[in-house]
């Protein structure tokens, strides 16, 4: 693995004002992500997982900016991404591509799958007709597809299929860094095997760096190499694969890990969190988390705690 | 055995649309034993729901129609009998928790109506009586402040509540059956530990059959007794949990198993099972995993295997064990 960075994220936020009453008077900020800091360097897959609201997805759409950051800086090899102009931002989104979560909502209904492969090779004025023809059809083929399907239509796919176009499109114009958002949360389990197959399969081959965002901790544990874990619109987490799984540190991920349903570890303790997560409208005080915690400490509804590091690449937001 | 309170025999429920006939359900059979619970596993377009949905009649028909079998419930064929016993039923011996919560429940009614209208529709309660073991239901279902609770509208709750809520509804006449259709499929992981901790205590307290439908493999072995697992409208294999998980025999279910990465250990690359699940407009000839399996043979091309049993619990139906 390369040591450099090709992402760096520092301090990022994103808020969105809440407005109220007649006046539309600002009723306050929901904080969807609240200072955040990772790294991602070459080739590595960095899985993010959280639960529905942590800012998973906010996150990664902020990155290739289809959500302006409130603050902070997302540095791509090296370069400021928030001060880019229109041009300099297509140039860059060239190297960044996503793949999203419902490959329903994300492929137009209304082109043939080949013209939607094709379109990133379009807009960023590669080759001649023939040779984006061509590519099409290997990436067709890469992504284990037919290629004849390429003058097909979206609805005559199933959802893996469509999962798989949406795949080819991202990698039409060499990207190094995908960021996959859920890529596999609205696909059967037969299905979801194959599309993760393909995805570690393409990373080797394209030498990719994945940001690989979703809720399934298994998941997590068969593609990622580091994972960070996030409560709130915060990282309460962020260790390489095995020691988080091996030694979590943090309340919330260790009931995470042990919430997870498994059939290979029967008959094991679990910690049953007690209510819900709350709205990142009115987080509540101190560090987010204490109010579900098992482990919590007077200090914990005072101040929050920061983000250190515990042993080498293992960091932890918690007062324990 | 006279332990069975519901008995499906050969269910099959074929729905009628421009594009043809779907099989949804293309003849399965399963049993329910008192205070067992049983899953039906199998991803989407097997017919979990709708075999679910038939056995209270709930199909909407025309389009969907129970073409053949019976559903037996304390010799009662709920197919056959007429709508006024079925009422009866619903909702007091055999009781359907819903997939999703926020449609389920009724938005413009607060949770309170919603619970009580049941109760009263099938037990002898007055209104206070009915409003008491809704609010004594509720805390059951670990709901904390049930009286706000009780007087707030479905969009005012979380994901989590409303399944706690619907659960509720399902329990409040003390159902013989509760059928749960993907329950925990829609809500997050730790809301998910705290709703299946929930069904662990009512088997457990309450003795009652449950009938849990999920796609989750992991889920079944935490929670069900026996499972059946469901592929193109049929039932593929049926055993013992343990069973299932340990020492799957027929094709697809080994394969359904190799393919999730599990939480507890790091996995190499995933079997995955090739092709995609078939239409039930167009279920293959034969036995309906064939273009998918890794152990087709000539035989399964043309003939529908029929049930083996590999010991008194154990059934499966694949040509390779006959």
């Amino acid at each position: 693995m390369a040591n450099h960075d090709l992402l760096e994220i520092r301090n990022l936020k994103k808020y969105y004002s809440v407005t109220a009453g007649l006046l539309s008077k600002k009723a306050g900020d929901v904080k969807a992500v609240d200072g955040v800091s990772f790294t991602i360097k070459e080739r590595e897959i960095l899985g993010m997982v959280g639960e529905s609201g942590c800012g998973k997805s906010t996150l990664g759409r902020t990155i290739l900016r289809l959500e302006e950051p409130t603050a902070g800086e997302i540095l791509y090899k090296g370069q400021d991404i928030i001060r880019l102009d229109k041009h300099e931002l297509r140039e860059l989104r060239k190297e960044i591509q996503i793949i999203l979560q419902d490959p329903d909502a994300s492929l137009d209904p209304k082109m043939t799958v080949g013209d939607s492969i094709c379109e990133p090779l379009v807009i960023h004025n590669i080759g001649d007709e023939k040779a984006r023809a061509q590519k099409v059809a290997e990436l067709i083929q890469q992504v284990g597809l037919d290629v004849n399907c390429a003058s097909y239509h979206p609805h005559e796919f199933s959802g893996g299929q469509k999962q798989r176009i949406g795949i080819a499109r991202a990698l039409a114009i060499n990207p190094r860094l995908i960021i996959a958002d859920e890529p596999v949360s609205a696909l059967d389990v037969s299905i979801q095997a194959q599309i993760l197959n393909l995805m570690v399969d393409v990373q080797e081959e394209f030498g990719l760096a994945y940001l690989f965002i979703a809720h399934d901790l298994s998941v997590i544990r068969h593609m990622a190499h580091r994972v960070v874990v996030m409560y709130l619109g915060k990282i309460v987490e962020q260790a390489s694969k095995q020691e988080l799984f091996q030694n979590p540190l943090h309340p919330y991920t260790e009931a995470l890990l042990s919430a997870a349903p498994s059939f290979k570890s029967k008959g094991k303790q679990r910690i049953v969190l007690q209510g819900d997560v709350p709205s990142p409208l009115n987080p509540p005080p101190g560090c987010h988390f204490h109010p579900r915690c098992h482990r919590a400490m007077p200090i914990c509804c005072q101040e929050e705690p920061e983000l250190v590091e515990i042993s080498a690449g293992h960091f932890v937001a918690c007062h324990l | 055995m006279d332990n069975n309170v519901l008995k499906v025999n050969n269910l099959k429920t074929y729905f009628y649309t421009r594009h043809g006939t779907a099989r949804a359900v293309n003849g399965i059979d399963f049993e329910v034993k008192h205070g067992e619970c049983l899953c039906l596993v199998g991803e989407s377009g097997c017919g979990k729901t709708v075999t679910a949905l038939s056995i209270l009649r709930l199909v909407e028909s025309p389009p969907g129609k129970i073409v053949d079998g019976e559903v037996l419930y304390n010799n009662l064929d709920l197919t056959k009998c007429r709508i006024k016993r079925l009422r009866q039923i619903r909702g007091k011996d055999i009781a359907m928790v819903f997939q999703e919560a926020q449609s389920a429940l009724n938005p413009v009614l607060t949770i309170s109506d919603q619970i009580i209208e049941q109760i009263m529709l099938h037990l002898p309660l007055n209104k206070k009586e009915a409003h008491s073991r809704a609010c004594g239901l509720l805390e059951e279902m670990g709901i904390p402040s049930v009286e706000r609770v009780m007087n707030v509208y479905p969009h005012q709750l979380s994901g989590g509540m409303k399944q706690r809520a619907l659960i509720a509804m399902g329990l409040s006449c003390n159902p013989q059956i509760l059928i749960a259709d993907e329950p925990t499929t829609a809500v997050d992981v730790t809301i998910k530990a705290q709703i299946l901790d929930i069904f662990r205590d009512l088997k457990r307290k309450r003795q009652m059959s449950l009938l849990f439908i999920t796609h989750d493999l992991a889920v079944v072995s935490e929670i069900g007794d026996r499972a059946v697992v469901l592929y193109g409208g049929k039932d593929v294999e049926t055993a013992p949990v343990s069973e299932i998980i340990d020492n799957p025999k027929h094709p697809y279910t080994v394969g359904l198993i190799g393919c999730i990465p599990d939480i507890s250990q790091t996995t190499g690359r995933l079997a995955s099972i090739p092709g995609t699940i078939p239409s039930p407009l167009e279920l293959p000839p034969g036995c309906p995993f064939h273009p998918r399996c890794s152990r087709v043979m000539d035989i399964c091309r043309h003939q529908e295997p029929s049930y083996i049993s590999i010991s008194h619990t154990h059934k499966v139906s694949c040509f390779l064990y006959q």
